[in-house]
């Protein structure tokens, strides 16, 4: 019954230099349905959702939107014939206020065409935000919102060109459960009112909740489209990476009898962090759970030097270390990885090679100022053949490497550091279904062979896999610890959730 | 008149009172310091002297505000000076078409770095640095590296040294230059331009967010040649101002200009980051640096001296910036 599909796109073909990003990718989208896009990092979801918003323009295919072919070039044709898209990353203008955000573009003008009506635009941004039942002031500038809050002003923005289809680029990658269930909110709200959603997401619970149908893509095809209600996560994941999943099965080991690697005692940072105390063993791989802003970035980041602290101890092999600096960590063999690998672990514009040796330059000198390059080459290839980091060669930028492999090379660098305990943040962001397994079972390995290993995660699924103990923190402070065997997620989540004013 | 009074004490002006704060202090200090300072005709010799400076200063704050930089300001001050000599000397032009001719010459070379910068997409800082070489190259090979004198066309001089504002009645000696009230003119209707309309809108916004303007549909390439093409414009107003006040074109000045310019608005708290900047802000940032020169000059201090203060001043209003920003 195609007159009552909204959108429809049949065998869409888009080329970059170098890449076949889309081959006959297909998609539809019902009024009022929620469809959910699932697939690898590169299985081509952005792309096919960016060809139907404008961004980019397909090579050959056709693209329907209420049975009519439409020819779409830019963002700003796909927002006339109402197609709207809200990025991951979100697209506003920190400084400029929410309702100048929400009409950039098409600014509401008054005198003589020359002069913007600001009461105007301030006044329908009102009248939209109020729609959605958002407490957010037209004149707040963006920048100032929470990350939850600027979505909203996405939504209303894009909901302003009366869009009927709506793309949502992972929308809850950075919201925590109060947040998402206001999304879900307006989700089932715009659902109502017949506007057909698409969603890309991950997260096969929130799917769940919130999905009538999910496609598949996988290497630029259409895989398949199962009804959210009868699909399981299995079959998902076995579509997604094109073969069926062996589940780890988690080693119930005792940790207690190992040499303690790591003391925390009593660690205060203003209200960030409020008397954190805990034990990391030799081979222990510790998970740290917890709602985002619980404190558990602040935590690795004050052992390791990076923010300073009011008060506290670290004991490393039971002698106390005085850390100010990450300097001071590094020497004691604490390693850091963080979550925004880009940002703070790599050098993306310099090849393997010298990310590699980044933090150890010291040891390859000759004179103390000439670089030896035969044992920096050897001990990169040494890593690439432990790590098994694909890349063509050393000489490849970190630019150009996949984001499974980019975090591997932040690990060849701080294990090149003689680095003992190694607090990994995040370590699966934005990395493929199929690359985590490598990084969970790297990671497993290292603990093997007697690194102390503390891993945040927001995402559960990744801590019960792979943790012997967890701990939970909830607003600065540690709410509770979980050995594997009894850890659940329902568990954790009590734990998370359990705020001060109820202790 | 409430939103101003709310304005000024939102986090976003605070800048702008920091740097007013430490103007009056300035010329609190220099009065004591000395009797001179606090003459009129002084005071009216810092105004006059803050003009040229000021206009530029403007001018490269919407650029900044965009997030690029126009180096090009001050040699094509020089330029447009020189072409309003070709204009009203050599092709007899009337006076008032000869001006705007001058200010479309900077239109014009400010669409030439638009078009650099937006479309080839040059960075900001090597294509203007080559409008820079080109206009200062231009300059000497029209006038013939001599000086255009503008002493045949008398009402040119007036332009800037002129005074229809004459309170001399009221206070002896407050008699202001026209320079000074169109320094302030332009200061008026930048602010208008940057705050009421849409081209404002988007300098703001390109600098902010340049990807999320051109995915909500507005032709950023365009835009971004129209705010370089308007300091063009202005660039040329500043050149008309200077040539009228030596009465000549002079084809050796004007390299250095913009990098007072620079500090000015820097010091008035325009984020070289782009997205944040004020044209109040850019005025008050001009006035430091020259009541700072004309304070110590009366101090009788050194030039060289002059210059290395005028360093430090830059150097610490950008840290107090970064002070305010870390909070």
């Amino acid at each position: 019954m195609p007159e009552s599909l909204l959108v429809r796109i049949e065998d869409l073909h888009k080329s970059f230099p170098g890449v076949h990003a889309l081959k006959g990718a297909r998609f539809d989208l019902r009024p009022g349905e929620v469809h959910a896009l699932m697939g690898e990092n590169g299985a081509g979801k952005s792309t096919l959702m960016k060809v139907l918003a404008g961004i980019y323009t397909r090579d050959s295919g056709t693209v329907l939107l209420d049975g009519q072919p439409i020819d779409i070039h830019t963002p700003h044709q796909a927002q006339k014939l109402g197609i709207g898209i809200i990025h991951q990353e979100l697209n506003l203008m920190n400084h400029l206020t929410a309702a100048q955000n929400v009409f950039i573009g098409r600014e509401p003008k008054g005198l003589m065409g020359l002069f913007l009506d600001e009461k105007k635009l301030n006044d329908d941004t009102a009248k939209l935000l109020a729609m959605l039942k958002v407490d957010v002031d037209p004149k707040t500038l963006i920048g100032g919102l929470t990350v939850a809050k600027q979505q909203m002003v996405e939504i209303a923005k894009a909901l302003s060109f009366e869009s009927r289809v709506l793309i949502m680029d992972e929308p809850t990658a950075a919201l925590n459960d109060a947040e998402i269930d206001e999304l879900f909110r307006i989700i089932r709200e715009l659902k109502a009112k017949g506007v057909g959603i698409v969603y890309i997401s991950h997260k096969m619970d929130e799917l769940k909740r919130i999905s009538d149908r999910v496609t598949v893509m996988r290497d630029g095809e259409y895989v398949g489209t199962l009804n959210t209600q009868e699909a399981t996560m299995e079959q998902v994941i076995s579509m997604m990476v094109g073969r069926p999943l062996q589940n780890y099965v988690r080693k119930d080991q005792n940790m207690d009898a190992n040499p303690v690697a790591l003391e925390v005692k009593g660690l205060n940072r203003g209200r960030a962090l409020r008397d954190i105390n805990f034990k990391l063993r030799q081979g222990e791989i510790l998970g740290f759970a917890g709602l985002m802003g619980a404190g558990r970035t602040e935590v690795a980041r004050a052992v390791f030097g990076a923010d300073p602290v009011d008060s506290g101890e670290i004991l490393v092999k039971g002698k106390k270390v005085t850390v100010k600096i990450p300097r001071d960590a590094v020497q004691a063999g604490i390693g850091y990885l963080s979550e925004d690998r880009k940002r703070y672990g790599l050098a993306l514009g310099m090849d393997v090679q010298a990310n590699t040796v980044m933090a150890t330059i010291g040891r390859f000198l000759h004179l103390g100022t000439f670089l030896k390059k035969k044992p920096m080459a050897d001990v990169a290839e040494k890593y690439i053949n432990t790590l098994s980091i694909k890349t063509p060669s050393q000489e490849q930028l970190l630019k150009f490497l996949s984001g499974g492999n980019q975090q591997k090379v932040v690990i060849a660098k701080w294990l090149l550091r003689d680095c003992d305990i190694l607090f990994f943040d995040e370590p699966t962001r934005g990395i493929d279904v199929g690359a985590k397994f490598e990084i969970y079972k790297l990671i497993q390995d290292l603990a093997t062979q007697g690194k102390a290993i503390v891993m945040i995660s927001s995402e559960l699924p990744e801590v019960l896999r792979l943790s012997h103990r967890i701990v939970v923190m909830c607003e600065g402070r540690i709410t509770g610890e979980l050995s594997a065997a009894e850890a659940t997620q329902e568990r954790i989540m009590h734990l998370a959730t359990l705020r001060s004013a109820a202790m | 008149m409430n939103t101003v009074i709310k304005n000024l004490f939102s986090a976003k002006a605070r800048q702008k009172v920091l740097a007013f704060a430490s103007l009056v202090l300035m010329i609190v200090i220099f009065a004591v310091l000395s009797p001179n300072f606090f003459q009129m005709d002084n005071l009216i010799s810092i105004m006059l002297s803050t003009a040229v400076t000021g206009v530029l200063g403007i001018a490269v704050t919407f650029v900044i505000i965009t997030g690029g930089i126009d180096l090009a300001i001050g040699t094509l001050m020089t330029l447009t000076a020189v072409m309003a000599g070709v204009f009203i000397g050599y092709w007899n032009l009337p006076i008032w078409l000869g001006v705007l001719a001058a200010m479309a010459t900077g239109a014009v070379a400010g669409t030439i770095s638009g078009v650099l910068v937006a479309k080839l997409k040059l960075p900001p800082f090597i294509a203007t640095m080559g409008i820079m070489m080109i206009a200062k190259g231009l300059s000497l090979v029209i006038s013939g590296a001599k000086p255009i004198y503008f002493t045949k066309y008398e009402g040119y001089n007036s332009i800037s040294n002129g005074s229809f504002i004459d309170f001399s009645f009221l206070v002896p000696g407050l008699i202001i230059p026209n320079a000074v009230v169109i320094f302030f003119g332009v200061g008026i209707v930048s602010s208008i331009i940057l705050n009421k309309t849409v081209l404002g809108r988007y300098t703001f916004g390109l600098g902010s967010n340049e990807e999320a303007v051109r995915l909500s549909g507005v032709n950023v390439d365009r835009w971004k040649v129209a705010i370089y093409a308007l300091a063009g414009a202005i660039v040329g107003i500043a050149g008309i101002l200077i040539s009228s006040r030596l009465n000549s074109a002079q084809p050796a000045l004007g390299q250095g200009y913009e990098l007072d310019a620079i500090a000015a608005a820097v010091i008035g708290g325009v984020s070289l980051s782009g997205g944040e900047g004020t044209i109040l802000g850019t005025i008050i940032g001009a006035f430091i640096m020259s009541v700072l020169i004309n304070g110590l000059r009366i101090l009788s201090v050194p030039q060289e001296w002059q210059t290395v203060v005028s360093g430090l001043i830059v150097i610490f209003a950008v840290y107090m910036d970064i002070l305010r920003r870390r909070k």
